[in-house]
């Protein structure tokens, strides 16, 4: 695995779990969290100052030496979104944006019209964009096309827990790609995650999964095993799928017993 | 009629109205929300005001501003 990094632009990771930092009930549980699930990319939100606000988030990622990327989570027009990442870029100093444009509230589906228009427009403008997209190879392959620097399906809505609908989509979402496919939405525990390496993901994110676990920092090592053990399983190529069983062991070779006089 | 020249400004900062003096800049309304050296990003009217055009930069009637820092999501 050693020399398996992930490389998504200009930067390489060895860990190919993206962490969200919403839903955690404390920063404290957070932090455990984010150590046991080794990630080394961690989106947060911009929202208005909160002078009364106790601890930083991004004070929690320094200290754990995680990169920040920032989302535009909330955002429901190309405008708002482009200037949310313009207003990140300024605060985070990267140019690094987790692209985000919703449709509406109740599904929080992308909405791919105002998504692409924003991905066009961060691109030409110096941004690493990473846009979570619907589960759509045409939609995928148009935002690769702008110049997104990976694409990050669907795998059913935000938070929903429901895994990947849809995987023949993501089959044919990587078999195309030429930038890196990232499972965003809908991991609801370890074996959506390894299902999504094992489809040829290049990396799983995640955040309601491991912050409204009942432990989230036993989650967060789950999901880093599930992602490793997917990865894995996707490199060696998988036996293929057969309707009927095929032994294992040879039949050559068997000692010749009389079937009607058992030793018991 | 001329105003006085002592008429404040009334302006919106994260939503709120506030008024403040002539002259008041950028860099005096985030002062006041916060003391970080860096993790904040300042919006005038959805233009994108860098750190280091902050103390340079006085605000004018109805404008609004918007204070923006990183928080838990995604």
């Amino acid at each position: 695995m050693s020399d398996d990094t992930l490389t998504i632009a200009d930067r390489s990771f060895h860990s190919r779990l993206i962490m969200g930092t919403g839903g955690a009930p404390s920063l404290e549980v957070l932090e455990q969290a984010l150590r046991l699930s080794g990630t080394e990319l961690t989106t947060v939100a911009m929202r208005r100052i909160n002078p009364a606000a106790r601890g930083s988030v991004l004070e929690v990622l320094q200290r754990n030496k995680i990169a920040v990327l920032p989302n535009t989570a909330g955002c429901f027009t190309a405008g708002e979104a482009v200037l949310t990442a313009r207003l990140a870029r300024e605060a985070l100093g990267t140019n690094w944006v987790k692209l985000e444009v919703v449709a509406d509230e109740r599904t929080l589906l992308p909405d791919p019209i105002e998504l692409l228009e924003a991905a066009e427009t961060l691109v030409d403008d110096g941004f690493v964009v990473l846009p979570y997209t619907n589960d759509d190879p045409v939609l995928a392959r148009k935002l690769e096309d702008v110049g997104c620097a990976a694409v990050m399906p669907l795998g059913s809505p935000i938070g929903s827990g429901l895994g990947i609908r849809n995987p023949h989509n993501f089959q044919l979402i990587v078999e195309r790609a030429q930038v890196p496919v990232i499972l965003d939405a809908g991991a609801g525990t370890a074996s959506d995650a390894a299902l999504a390496m094992e489809l040829g993901c290049a990396a799983v994110m995640l955040a309601t999964a491991v912050t409204r676990a009942q432990q989230p920092a036993l989650m967060a090592e789950a999901m880093r095993h599930a992602v490793d053990a997917g990865r894995l399983a996707h490199r060696a190529g998988r036996i293929p799928r057969r309707f009927h069983a095929e032994a294992s062991s040879p039949m050559a070779g068997r000692a010749e017993l009389d079937p009607e006089a058992p030793a018991f | 009629m001329t105003p006085p020249v002592t008429a404040t400004l009334a302006i919106r900062v994260n939503g709120d109205p506030r008024r403040v003096a002539p002259g008041t800049t950028l860099a005096e309304v985030v002062a006041e929300l916060s003391s970080a050296p860096s993790g904040i990003a300042a919006a005038v009217n959805e233009a994108v005001v860098p750190r280091g055009a902050w103390s340079a930069t006085a605000l004018a009637d109805d404008d609004r501003v918007e204070i923006l820092t990183a928080v838990q999501g995604g």
